[in-house]
């Protein structure tokens, strides 16, 4: 079928050009690891059976997967797909990147490189378990040709080939004939309920290098002849560099360049970063940054505050006519929440290395998003994508983050001021902090309607605040409305649909965008729709006199009751806990799976909160790795709870006041709750895993403090509030 | 000509007396797996061990370190063999991006040493480094495996 692929050279390329890279480091070598996995050892040899599947002479597999892998767990998860429909041994199972150019010159082969939205696996898991099942059937009709048998007599399993008359070869054994031959029209993929390896809780693929130091992370790479870069731009988020003195810091210790770029932010090239950082400490800068410069984050507030009672409204979701049935109602019930800025804060601060030529330009970073990144590097260097392409590393954390491509697009602006020269552009933590595109901030404002038995009879929740594809994709507003505002509460749709019956419903959006970039951050906008919608649903239990449960479950959807049910069962719900110890609980649809949680959380008298346990349950459809969801919906606590806790940005004169770790606080072991987690898969649809998870963590927990203390907290983060009894 | 002696070696290079450990690990030695997370000793990815203790090697200047051993990720599996609390990280497959580990792990090292049957209380006081990812549960499941083992 193939030649010696693009891929096979590029690789090779790759290898000696990092080889080299480790011989330059002389006595300090560390086992440097290629960016590209555990690249093959002859690469360039061996002939792939088709896009996902290498299989070298000594049977080992080499599976490629286009999604990144950020923590968590696609890659190890796409791996077990391929593994199962090719019927390897997944001792032998190794992986690699493709590059987005190489998927470029190959007419998008491997599809969707965007690594976002819990889609890694859900949305790729056919064309790569095809790819798999194609590969064995190639496989097997190599050594069906050379045994001079029917290939419906042989069978393919654990990496070996076997025919009833007792003839036995192996994968690497006939991989090379069998690369020879045409694929497959069609295959037929497994049914799940046979799985062996797929739906197992096998370790992760990627897990040694990080126990030993030697996993190489974009901030990690060293290349020959390289510089490091570092940047301020300016601090208020669209404001203008003014004037730089690069004169005072051109003769600093290792400093190789000074420049400005984009007309926002200023550039120091050193030898080492530590010269660069403490180079771009002394330039002297002045911004422009107008009238930008008077947002504080009250004026944002009161911005939001007025969107609460605008007239003007996107409808996401309306059944009958809310405000007439909440007016009739026997009992009103009103409240309003807010939602503060977040940061994503991946350990790793954002980086990225290039190096651009006239005729080239390459770009080595951490990215949930190869084939944007690749678009960046073509913007900044004014290169055609098809000269440009980008070596993905695994990412020190995305949450979101690294969808975006602007470090990115400041790397090869700054490599492209030293032509030929490889330059590693890093983020301090301070840039990282105040340079994000941050978890937008909304208020919300519910009022519901109860009959006299205590039936919701009407509801209307307005959001008025920022949408995150006004401030990055305004192409895909839907006639000036972001439909992403209503994750979670969607009418319909198998991604984010809203759970409840109520017969007269109106959900709706005012738009205000502050100047504050908004951007993606792992949940999204379920997050603070499930805030404000589950300690609603609490807050009207709790004025129809009922348990927030029963209320619930009065109302919900099948799908939505049952998970929170198996939550409650699991949790132990309704039945006597410790002395002083409350639960809570919530529910959500979020990218296409249904979630619950139940926290278990006392408040001591003094006003410390204790966030003891919590049980959560998943029907994500299909079961791909039950140990890696079960640590993704454990660290969607940590996220989430982080948030929760601590998670605030503000703003004052314009810029973001937080800086780092001190004034930007995160959750940490001590802090950390037991979390149980409960799969409840239904076997029926493919939903995603790793955010849907973290918008039930706050409302749970904010829900089980209003039962210990009688305090309805409605405003994040929970560290401006005294839970003190009295207080 | 600064010296440093880095896990069991005595290193020779170049570099102003005031660069943090930090930075003169990663870039004049090449150990890249300590990891720059913040660069004022809150996270504690750049968990290093300097004469056995757990040290946030972000904000200790290099003239600072004078002829103290210093012990890096690298040099634990250094023989080919994982250590104990390694092969524990290992088994219970504890990092998730991993970005946080390599500080976890020097972290924990220094645990053990100190408190070979660390409580639960004992891990909480010594494992404040920051995993955003949210590994924490398996980091205490794998320091106790690791103690019992």
């Amino acid at each position: 079928m193939t030649i010696q692929t693009p891929l096979g050279r590029a690789s090779l390329r790759r290898r000696n050009f990092l080889v080299s890279a480790a011989a330059v480091a002389g006595g300090f070598s560390l086992g440097m690891r290629l960016p590209v996995g555990d690249g093959p050892a002859h690469a360039a040899q061996v002939k792939e059976l088709n896009a996902w599947v290498v299989i070298h002479p000594d049977d080992k597999v080499v599976i490629r997967i286009a999604r990144s892998e950020m923590g968590q767990g696609t890659l190890t998860g796409l791996c077990q797909l391929v593994a199962e429909e090719l019927e390897c041994d997944w001792k032998n199972v190794t992986w690699e990147y493709p590059t987005p150019g190489e998927n470029l010159k190959r007419n998008r082969v491997w599809k969707n490189f965007s690594t976002g939205g819990s889609r890694g696996i859900r949305e790729s898991q056919q064309y790569v378990r095809e790819g798999g099942a194609m590969a064995r059937q190639m496989l097997i009709a190599a050594a069906a040709a050379d045994w001079k048998v029917p290939a419906s007599e042989c069978t393919a399993s654990n990496s070996v080939i076997s025919h009833p008359s007792g003839k036995k070869t192996t994968f690497g054994a006939v991989a090379a004939a069998a690369a020879q031959l045409e694929p497959p029209k069609e295959v037929k993929l497994k049914d799940p309920k046979g799985w062996k390896i797929a739906g197992k809780p096998v370790n992760r693929l990627d897990t040694v290098d990080k126990v030993t130091g030697k996993q190489i992370y974009g901030i990690d790479l060293t290349l020959p002849g390289m510089l490091v870069a570092t940047v301020r731009a300016c601090p208020v988020i669209g404001g203008k560099l003014k004037s730089f003195d690069a004169g005072r810091v051109e003769k600093m210790p290792g400093v190789k360049k000074v420049f400005a770029i984009d007309g926002n932010a200023v550039i120091v090239v050193a030898d080492t970063y530590w010269n660069a950082r403490t180079a771009l400490a002394a330039l002297p800068t002045e911004w422009d940054v107008g009238k930008l410069g008077e947002v504080q984050t009250e004026t944002i507030n009161a911005m939001l505050k007025e969107g609460l009672t605008a007239t003007e409204a996107f409808v996401g979701n309306k059944v009958g006519d809310a405000r007439t049935a909440i007016d009739g109602a026997a009992k009103k019930v009103e409240a309003t929440y807010s939602f503060p800025y977040q940061h994503h804060v991946t350990m790793e601060p954002m980086n990225a290395t290039a190096r651009y030529t006239p005729e080239q330009c390459e770009v080595w970073c951490g990215t949930q998003n190869g084939e944007a990144a690749m678009a960046a590097a073509s913007e900044a260097s004014g290169l055609p994508v098809a000269q440009c392409d980008v070596h993905k590393l695994l990412l020190g954390g995305g949450f979101g983050r690294r969808g975006r491509a602007d470090y990115v697009r400041q790397a090869v602006l700054a490599a492209k001021q030293l032509p030929g020269t490889p330059v590693k552009l890093i983020w301090s933590r301070e840039e990282d902090m105040t340079h994000c595109q941050y978890h937008p901030t909304t208020m919300c404002k519910l009022t519901g309607g109860l009959d006299a038995q205590g039936n919701l009879v009407g509801l209307h929740m307005r959001i008025s605040g920022q949408s995150i594809l006004a401030s990055l994709l305004p192409q895909n507003l839907q006639n000036g409305m972001d439909p992403v505002m209503f994750q979670g509460l969607a009418a319909s749709g198998v991604e984010a649909a809203y759970g409840y019956t109520v017969p007269n419903l109106l959900i709706d959006h005012a738009m205000r965008n502050p100047h504050i970039t908004a951007g993606f951050w792992r949940g999204v906008n379920t997050n603070q729709n499930a805030v404000y919608m589950e300690s609603f649903m609490d807050e009207l239990a709790e004025a129809a006199g009922q348990d927030p449960l029963a209320f619930r479950l009065k109302i919900l959807k099948p799908k939505w009751a049952d998970v929170l049910k198996a939550a409650a069962d699991k949790a132990g719900y309704g039945k006597p806990l410790p002395a002083g110890h409350f639960h809570g609980i919530a529910q959500v649809m979020g990218y296409g799976s249904y979630v619950a949680g139940v926290a278990e959380v006392s408040v001591s008298a003094d006003g410390m909160l204790k966030i003891h346990k919590i049980t959560a349950a998943t029907n994500c459809g299909h079961v791909v790795n039950p140990a890696q969801i079960e640590r993704q919906v454990a660290g969607s606590f940590a996220y989430g709870l982080s948030a929760a806790l601590y998670g605030e940005i503000t703003v004052k004169d314009g810029a973001v006041e937080q800086t780092n770790f001190d004034s930007y606080n995160m959750l940490r072991i001590d802090e950390m709750p037991k979390v149980e987690t409960v799969l409840v898969p239904t076997h029926d649809f493919w939903g995603g895993v790793g955010e849907p998870t973290i918008a039930v963590a706050a409302p749970a927990v904010l829900n089980a403090i209003a039962k210990a203390t009688g305090k309805r907290v409605r405003n994040l983060p929970l560290m401006h509030h005294e839970l003190k009894k009295g207080a | 000509m600064a010296v440093l002696n880095v896990n069991g070696k005595s290193m020779n290079f170049t570099a102003d007396p005031r660069t943090p450990l930090l930075w003169v690990l990663r870039e004049q030695l090449g150990l890249t797996g300590t990891k720059y997370g913040c660069g004022i000793a809150q996270c504690g990815s750049c968990t290093v061990l300097i004469d056995g203790v757990a040290t946030r090697s972000c904000q200790v200047p290099l003239n600072s370190v004078g002829n103290r051993k210093v012990m890096t990720i690298e040099a634990l599996a250094a023989s080919g063999t994982l250590t104990k609390l390694q092969e524990a990280w290992v088994k219970l497959d504890v990092p998730q991006c991993g970005y946080c580990q390599s500080g976890m792990v020097m972290a924990a090292t220094a645990l053990l040493a100190a408190k070979p049957q660390p409580t639960d209380a004992d891990i909480d006081a010594a494992m404040t480094n920051i995993c955003r990812c949210g590994t924490y549960q398996q980091v205490r499941e794998a320091i106790h495996a690791a103690a019992k083992a």
